[in-house]
């Protein structure tokens, strides 16, 4: 391309790529910088503006010291829940759903087109369609109101996904390969552990982060199938907006949340190539 | 090769004593499928069932017809809400179309520093609703947020107020919507970008046509079905839109910001209206059918031009 039309156009261009990177930015430092600023100076000014001393007791105060509802444990007992909730889930409808979707895509069973039909209808029901079943099935087996409950409902539920997910990159494989083993006298789970596994470390990778993140960042069953103690982190920052509308307290607040965003930021920016893969799989159905 | 898959066929299926030793591998593979579809399929008809009862505090038998689907209809919470998901699902789906669009095409002009740009775009993605609505909550909040920064800098009579502003608050909702998941219709719009045949391009370009015109003609059009494929994402985001206006506005300022899946929560679980509550659900899903059957026509005859062609 002449290039004296084409600097002033790439300025503009950069200009404006930039504008828009900061105005996507802008709500994560303005949080960051407000957990670092004391609850005075910010109900002096407001939420936007720079530390002038930096308070780090703050994240001190919003990991383990103030108070949701009545109990002043910070936000620990929900991050720990978050992650009993989150990490058995996420084990449990990975491998479940790669097993499922290995069956489906090359081992081949009656009936099988139709259960996964109706299992991928799973990806647009909406939730509140489950939410009185679940509720009546969880007081029915005395899982309400524990975390055992929500591992049960988000591995089940996952499922649709994770079955998808595997299936689709499964097919791929060559029938081949399975129909060798097979004469060699390999059942099923010898392929799926000798073959299929070591194939799957890039799919099970987009899997177990597209669960990850959805199941930390669920919010609806988690507030209405737990109270208090037992809430995930997405509830108690809720509850913990409501508790303390009276005293704003906006830097322990804020440093709440960057505490509870951490862990699916963390492993955004680790496997971020994995996480759009998922979303565009996830979108493409 | 007949031979050679016959035997195979025998081998994966022993006689009768392999049926014991294959019963693990059954359970396996039945057990989680046949849990999930039955779930899906008992846990709707389950709630259409309880829509069509007399149930209030709890669950009940019994028949009331369209009676609970009429007191939903009827009501004034029920109306806002469709109200406010008709203007707040067309004004996001579009704006964040436009938006993804815009950052697509100028992310795909070579420019530097692509993957870092495109982490900052996509990383509100990664945060929960509830996170990204505490925080626009703030930001908008006339008290503490952008108008009491520019308050504070001198310019005292500045109003940015919509989120207690009950005919602006649904836009509040909008722009963090937009926020959160534009990106998404950028990384689908790019990875669009990125598949158009180069030949065609080099082709208009020998022809004499500037990059507006090549962008307009030969490369927009290519993304028609990426643009369907994300309107009809986002739409089911918004129809079942919860945990981001309960965060933001919580349905306020009075019920102004109210949708319809808020009105199913509040009926089920706070006002002990499972009848109406189920009905309402019924009626979310019904609006998303809307959407998804003609969205699932499209797609199958585009398979079926595909395969014919």
């Amino acid at each position: 391309m002449r290039d004296k039309t084409f600097v002033p156009s790439r300025m503009l261009i950069y200009l404006v790529v930039i504008l828009f990177a900061a105005a996507y930015l802008a709500p994560l430092v303005v949080v960051v910088l407000n957990s670092l600023r004391s609850n005075e100076e910010i109900a002096q000014g407001s939420m936007i503006g720079w530390p002038q001393h930096l308070a780090w007791g703050n994240y001190a105060a919003a990991w383990s010291g103030f108070c949701v509802a009545e109990t002043c444990a910070g936000i620990r007992p929900y991050m720990l829940n978050s992650a009993l909730v989150t990490i058995p889930a996420t084990i449990f409808s990975t491998l479940l759903g790669a097993i499922a979707g290995y069956a489906v895509s090359l081992w081949r069973f009656r009936g099988d087109n139709w259960i996964y039909g109706i299992v991928t209808l799973g990806l647009f029901l909406p939730q509140q369609m489950r939410l009185l079943p679940w509720t009546i099935v969880l007081r029915d087996t005395g899982l309400i109101n524990t975390l055992t409950g929500l591992v049960l409902i988000h591995t089940i539920q996952g499922l649709s996904f994770t079955t998808l997910f595997c299936r689709n990159y499964y097919v791929a494989i060559p029938h081949e390969l399975i129909r060798a083993a097979r004469i060699d006298g390999a059942g099923f789970f010898r392929i799926f552990w000798r073959i299929i596994l070591p194939l799957s470390a890039p799919i099970l990778i987009v899997t177990v982060i597209w669960q990850f993140t959805h199941i930390w960042n669920e919010f609806l069953y988690g507030v209405t199938f737990t109270t208090g103690q037992q809430q995930p982190v997405t509830a108690a920052l809720i509850a913990l907006s409501a508790a303390i509308a009276d005293i704003p307290q906006h830097g322990v607040q804020s440093a709440a949340v960057i505490i509870a965003a951490l862990p699916t930021l963390l492993i955004y920016l680790l496997g971020g190539r994995y996480f759009v893969r998922g979303l565009t799989a996830g979108a493409v159905k | 090769m007949t031979e050679i898959v016959s035997t195979a066929t025998q081998a994966g299926r022993p006689a009768i004593s392999g049926v014991v030793g294959r019963l693990p591998e059954y359970l396996m593979i039945w057990v989680p499928l046949l849990l999930s579809a039955a779930h899906l399929v008992s846990f709707s008809l389950w709630t259409i069932w309880i829509s069509f009862s007399p149930s209030t505090l709890v669950p009940v038998t019994g028949w009331v017809g369209l009676r609970n689907y009429n007191a939903v209809l009827a009501s004034r919470n029920w109306h806002i809400a469709f109200d406010n998901l008709l203007l707040f699902g067309s004004a996001f789906v579009l704006l964040s179309l436009i938006t993804g669009l815009v950052l697509a095409i100028l992310l795909d002009q070579r420019i530097r520093g692509e993957n870092v740009l495109r982490t900052i775009f996509l990383y509100p993605l990664a945060v929960s609703f509830v996170v990204t609505g505490t925080v626009w909550s703030w930001l908008l909040n006339p008290g503490i947020g952008i108008q009491k920064l520019v308050h504070d800098l001198g310019w005292t009579s500045f109003r940015f107020d919509w989120l207690i502003d009950r005919d602006m608050a649904i836009w509040t909702i909008v722009i963090a919507a937009i926020w959160q998941s534009s990106g998404f219709a950028m990384a689908l719009f790019l990875a669009g970008l990125r598949s158009v045949d180069a030949d065609i391009i080099k082709a208009a370009q020998i022809d004499g046509a500037g990059p507006v015109r090549i962008y307009r003609r030969v490369i927009l059009p290519t993304l028609w079905p990426i643009t369907i494929t994300v309107v009809v994402v986002q739409l089911q985001f918004a129809i079942s839109a919860f945990d981001l206006v309960r965060a933001l506005t919580n349905g306020g300022p009075g019920i102004a910001t109210q949708l319809p899946a808020l009105v199913v929560y509040d009926l089920m679980f706070q006002r002990g209206q499972l009848g109406r509550g189920a009905a309402a659900a019924v009626l979310m899903l019904l609006i998303l059918l809307a959407v998804l059957l003609p969205y699932a026509a499209w797609r199958y005859v585009q398979r079926r031009r595909a395969t014919h062609a």
